[in-house]
């Protein structure tokens, strides 16, 4: 809570990821990433290292479990084509790029589905661009197949702020919460669909 | 003329150096360990598992992420960087071709089955304690270990230490091998502890001082030492980590859980805990706490202050700094609130003269380990990113003189050098 804000409730200004309400098997999954190396924050992984899988679980169900309105950020000051660009990777993907909507794995409402797939919202544009290069660059990695590696490497450079600032801009219902499963079967197959 | 007498000279002052290097005092290598009060197990491979358990092998052995036992690990030391070999079975990166006289060689004497000397950063200076009985075991044991193909890393050491003929002196000036001898003026129990502790557990390889070469200094030496980016406390001052008034159920509790009522393993000793400790039977914990707490303590009669702050800016600043940060936790009166909190006021790891731990457990959190007896410890946040190196310095100044709290200041510099990052 000392960096992801009271509660966990961290909003899109700082850098410091949102956690409150994601979904908690998400959470638990990258406790466990970070204590094994296939993400790289040294205060994450120096707080993990010698704790139980039970105690992280539990850490992971109590503030995936929060439901605590979020906060937009102001987008004013972005050009309308980047955005623009962002809503459409988002919404409908890129076919030309083979990469698939975010909604089609990250909810209609873009909060994650249950148990494993994490929200998009709520988050600064710094992280998601962040998160989106450490992927291209292999410094951030998830359980095999790891999609999002591929998903990331396939992006152009550009579509990293397009993808952090949209996604930074959307307003969340205070019920917002993970959907409960896929609407559709998922358009590539992912490690990190389960805990 | 001349020439031949100082050659004749020299060849003697290198025979004499050969002769040191080489041909070292008797050494003991018979003799049974002291023994357990309850068995470690019915077979050798079981005794092996606990064995290596209490020598704490695991954990260096391993890369973050990568397969048990199978090397990787880099430890950061003032000499340069060593990483720690494969010890799976496997015969070509591995051990697996080690015969058991090799295995015994290595723990024993310190020297690699290819007749390479180790360094000490593999404590073999503790090893060489351990009987061959128990030795034999710890290789049984690690040959059921699943072999991994993982060629081990060369270290990358600094001039000279990266010299064999460095090595070798300091092994000569620093390590003399020896079966641990018990002790007949004490009981059981007691060299049984003392075999533990000054053995297979290796507690002195972080808890006493290390010389300019990286050599303990002295038996039981009082000054305890700076390992791993933190500082390991003394256990023979009772104002450090001294358990000499310690009941022995207490000292017991702190190494199965890691948490006493107003103490926490943190840092390095979190991980001795985890990893070790927490799995080892009470029977041994409580040999060790025996002696443990016979360690004689150095006296208190010496000013443990050398500088006491006394800047009321600095104190003031440090004081408002607190209560915006610490206080909410550790209370206006440094009293805690236990268990969440543990008491500053009287807390030695926070009056101790090193003020490394301190530093770094504001830096990046303090986290006791999740034992089976404390499964969800409370952890300190960290402030790294909160608070500069000046305030860090003047809250700790604060803390460390108030309450009754005696100890000397902290410096922007003592927070600077441990901005190095959390881990070791």
């Amino acid at each position: 809570m000392a960096c992801h804000g009271a509660e966990g409730r961290a909003t899109p200004e700082g850098y410091y990821p949102r956690i409150a309400g994601k979904p908690p098997g998400y959470l638990f999954n990258e406790l466990v990433n970070f204590r094994v190396g296939r993400r790289h924050f040294p205060m994450m992984s120096y707080m993990v290292d010698r704790q139980t899988d039970a105690f992280l679980r539990e850490l992971a169900e109590y503030f995936g479990n929060l439901r605590l309105p979020y906060a937009t950020r102001d987008t004013s000051h972005v050009a309308a084509a980047l955005l623009e660009r962002g809503r459409t990777l988002v919404t409908k993907g890129d076919a030309g790029l083979r990469v698939p909507a975010c909604k089609s794995c990250h909810g209609e409402s873009l909060l994650g589905v249950l148990p494993a797939v994490p929200g998009l919202l709520g988050l600064s544009p710094d992280y998601v661009i962040g998160q989106l290069g450490a992927w291209r660059n292999h410094t951030r990695r998830a359980r095999e197949p790891d999609c999002m590696a591929s998903i990331a490497s396939r992006l152009r450079s550009e579509d990293l702020a397009a993808l952090g600032w949209w996604l930074a801009s959307q307003h969340v219902p205070a019920d917002a919460a993970p959907a409960p499963d896929f609407e559709a079967k998922p358009p590539i197959s992912c490690g990190s669909f389960d805990e | 003329m001349r020439t031949r007498l100082a050659l004749a000279a020299l060849a003697v002052l290198v025979l004499a150096l050969l002769v040191f290097l080489f041909v070292g005092p008797k050494d003991r290598t018979e003799g049974e360990a002291p023994p357990p009060s309850v068995s470690l197990g019915a077979t050798a491979i079981e005794r092996g598992r606990a064995l290596v358990t209490l020598a704490d092998c695991r954990p260096c052995h391993t890369a973050r992420g990568g397969a048990d036992f199978a090397g990787g690990r880099a430890i950061t030391t003032p000499f340069g960087i060593f990483y720690s070999p494969n010890i799976t079975p496997d015969p070509q990166t591995g051990i697996g071709t080690w015969t058991s006289d090799d295995f015994w060689h290595a723990l024993h004497n310190g020297y690699s089955r290819d007749g390479r000397p180790l360094y000490p950063t593999f404590p073999y200076t503790n090893y060489t304690k351990i009987s061959r009985r128990d030795a034999q075991d710890m290789y049984e044991y690690l040959r059921t270990i699943a072999p991994v193909r993982k060629p081990s890393r060369e270290h990358e050491l600094r001039f000279p230490y990266d010299r064999t003929v460095a090595l070798m002196l300091w092994r000569r000036l620093f390590f003399r091998p020896g079966v641990y001898q018990p002790d007949p003026a004490h009981s059981s129990k007691w060299n049984r502890g003392a075999y533990l502790v000054e053995g297979l557990a290796h507690c002195s390889a972080c808890h006493e001082a290390r010389n300019s070469l990286g050599a303990i200094r002295s038996e039981r030496n009082p000054a305890g030492g700076l390992v791993l980016n933190w500082y390991a406390p003394s256990l023979a001052r009772s104002h450090e980590a001294g358990l000499q008034t310690w009941p022995e159920q207490q000292i017991v509790e702190f190494l199965a859980t890691g948490r006493t009522a107003d103490a926490a393993g943190m840092g390095p000793m979190a991980e001795v805990i985890y990893e070790s400790l927490q799995h080892v039977p009470p029977s041994e914990l409580d040999a060790m706490a025996a002696y443990l707490k016979s360690i004689p303590g150095a006296s208190e009669a010496r000013p443990l202050v050398t500088s006491r702050a006394t800047d009321p800016a600095v104190l003031a600043s440090g004081r408002e700094i607190y209560g915006k940060n610490c206080a909410r936790c550790h209370g206006d009166d440094g009293r805690g609130k236990p268990p969440a909190a543990l008491a500053l006021a009287g807390n030695r790891a926070v009056t101790m003269p090193s003020v490394t731990n301190p530093v770094r457990i504001v830096l990046y959190g303090g986290y006791p380990p999740g034992t089976a007896g404390n499964p969800r410890p409370f952890g300190m946040p960290p402030f790294a990113d909160r608070l500069t190196n000046v305030e860090i310095a003047e809250v700790l100044t604060y803390v460390r003189s108030a309450w009754g709290n005696r100890a000397g200041a902290v410096s922007a510099n003592d927070v600077l050098r441990n901005r190095t990052g959390p881990e070791w």
